[in-house]
């Protein structure tokens, strides 16, 4: 039967954060217990009021406050729609289904040392993470300039550590510069942001035997595995696919960031 | 209040299907909607082996549609068979298995695994506009079109739908071939060739480059070419293209579809099929329409 389904959150509030950075609260029907399903990686679709922009926009989950059914999104204005998102308030209504895809597997976490990777628009999940999870987390943060969104939250629950592109805070470079840099240890890394950053990661990963979890992005249509658009390839043959592709709104967004080709 | 149709001799409770690859086996959309109110669900098309499909991006979103071009990406018929049909079976709705091939010998091979797997009726995939060779080559011939109908109503066991192009110059000519192959009935319209380019990037949104335009905006175009072709041949028509709302699977119905199809508007909402379903009946009930049949092809 069906139990899920769109439905209309309330913007308790918005807030912008940095040049086209958006900080929303979303406020859930009382009838549904969708903040409390949430976990961290996890991500919704968010939809435009305006009926000539049909698709949903996956954002990923920032913050989860279940006992009020709010879950937080911080999102960089990419076009229309998101634009459009830009210029909602507290009190405005929007079309959502959430939550989706699978959230970071956090199980293998106890007594381990935890890196948080998070590149530009990557962050945002980075610190539902870093507020879901207990232990040694150590957080690495890229931006292009020295607009630091999000940075000082992080602090509660990690030590932070950033780059910048144009050198205007910590270090000059990418993140993995900075991990190296500071040289960071780490047992487990969680990671988001453009691919060429992920692949840095993973080739670090790599030649330190380190495990990571990477989360993916990709145009979607649909977000709940039907559509194919979202696909990525795999190493192994996917069980649902039949074939080397799995599902970036099903399957993941988290991988194993050896188990797939980006 | 009737809202069953027979649709090519199977008897469905009401005119309301899904357009092919929107809606995966139906398994993926049943936390969303529930499946035994659909007339019929339609299923992704399935090859005779597994497909991997395009390379990435295969969507983008275009004023009131969109562009995709996936490939027929699917599991083969070995899996589907062995998964997605028991899946839909649990369910108290018609079946019908949309079929792809690259040649007429790949469609003839899965219609016969499909024959006694106790399934209601075959839409065969001539007119995908995004895989190279078979599926559109057939589409856009009429004489091609004849012959791989010919060729397949000989192995069916269930009533064969042929899924036609808009990408033709004469839909009416395309319909009247292959209902003198056989075919039972006749379902459009599959998507409009389209192409977006990303300005910022220089390059095509898509990896595909061209992929099928689908949503409310080809509605217009789809509703004439359901027209023409509902007035071309005998065998029934369903329609699709763009129907998001009761509204516009009545202007398909009254053009001259038996039945219709959800597709993209699936995408924008998950339920909306529920919706055209209960959004037919209001209609009725406010017109006093008491038999939908009543409807089809109501405006010459």
């Amino acid at each position: 039967m069906a139990d899920n389904k769109k439905c209309l959150a309330y913007i308790t509030s918005q807030v912008k954060l940095a040049d086209g950075i958006y900080s929303m609260w979303l406020k859930f029907p009382e009838d549904t217990d969708i903040a409390g399903k949430a976990v961290p990686g996890q991500f919704i679709s968010m939809y435009s009021r305006d009926s000539s922009r049909l698709l949903p926009r996956p954002i990923s989950i920032c913050g989860i406050n279940a006992p009020d059914n709010m879950l937080r999104v911080v999102y960089r204005i990419a076009g229309k729609g998101t634009e459009e998102f830009s210029h909602m308030a507290a009190g405005d209504s929007i079309g959502v289904i959430a939550p989706l895809g699978n959230g970071f597997n956090i199980k293998e976490t106890a007594g381990k040392r935890i890196l948080l990777i998070g590149g530009g628009i990557g962050i945002p999940p980075m610190l539902g993470l870093a507020a879901g999870i207990k232990g040694d987390v150590t957080a690495v943060l890229g931006y292009r300039d020295g607009s630091l969104f999000l940075k000082e939250e992080f602090k509660p629950y990690a030590d932070v550590y950033v780059s910048t592109e144009d050198g205007s805070a910590g270090i000059k470079g990418n993140v993995t510069d900075a991990v190296k840099h500071y040289g960071i240890k780490a047992d487990i890394i969680y990671a988001c942001g453009p691919l060429p950053m992920l692949r840095g990661v993973r080739t670090f990963a790599a030649e330190n035997g380190i495990k990571a979890y990477v989360s993916l992005e990709e145009k979607m249509a649909c977000g709940i595995g039907a559509c194919l658009g979202c696909v990525c390839a795999s190493k192994e043959k996917d069980t649902h696919t039949n074939v080397n592709n799995k599902r970036i709104c099903k399957d993941g967004p988290v991988f194993d960031a050896m188990e797939i080709e980006f | 209040m009737n809202l069953s149709v027979n649709f090519a001799g199977v008897e469905m409770k009401n005119p309301v299907t899904v357009a092919s690859g929107t809606f995966g086996s139906g398994a993926e959309y049943k936390d969303f909607v529930d499946l035994n109110k659909l007339g019929a669900v339609t299923t992704k098309g399935v090859s005779s082996v597994p497909w991997q499909g395009n390379q990435t991006p295969r969507i983008c979103e275009t004023y009131g549609g969109m562009l995709n071009a996936i490939g027929l990406q699917n599991p083969g018929i070995d899996l589907f068979i062995e998964r997605d049909i028991p899946f839909l079976k649990q369910y108290d709705t018609k079946i019908i298995v949309n079929v792809c091939g690259r040649t007429v010998e790949e469609y003839t091979e899965v219609v016969q695994r499909l024959a006694d797997t106790g399934i209601d009726l075959l839409e065969i995939n001539i007119s995908c506009p995004n895989v190279k060779a078979g599926g559109i080559a057939f589409g856009q011939d009429p004489e091609l079109a004849r012959q791989v109908t010919d060729r397949i109503k000989q192995y069916a066991k269930q009533p064969v739908i042929m899924k036609l192009s808009p990408n033709v110059t004469d839909i009416a000519e395309m319909a009247r071939a292959v209902e003198a192959g056989g075919a039972d009935a006749v379902s459009l319209i599959n998507t409009l060739t389209g192409m977006k380019i990303d300005i910022n990037k220089r390059t095509f949104a898509l990896a595909n480059k061209t992929g099928g335009l689908s949503g409310p905006a080809i509605k217009p175009v789809a509703v004439r070419m359901v027209y023409q072709a509902a007035h071309a041949v005998k065998i029934p028509v369903l329609g699709m293209g763009g129907i998001s709302c009761a509204e516009d699977a009545l202007e398909f119905i009254m053009a001259g579809a038996k039945m219709v199809a959800a597709g993209t508007a699936n995408f924008h909402n998950p339920a909306v099929t529920e919706e055209i379903i209960d959004g037919i009946k209001e209609f009725m009930e406010k017109n006093g329409v008491k038999d939908i049949n009543e409807l089809t092809g109501c405006v010459k």
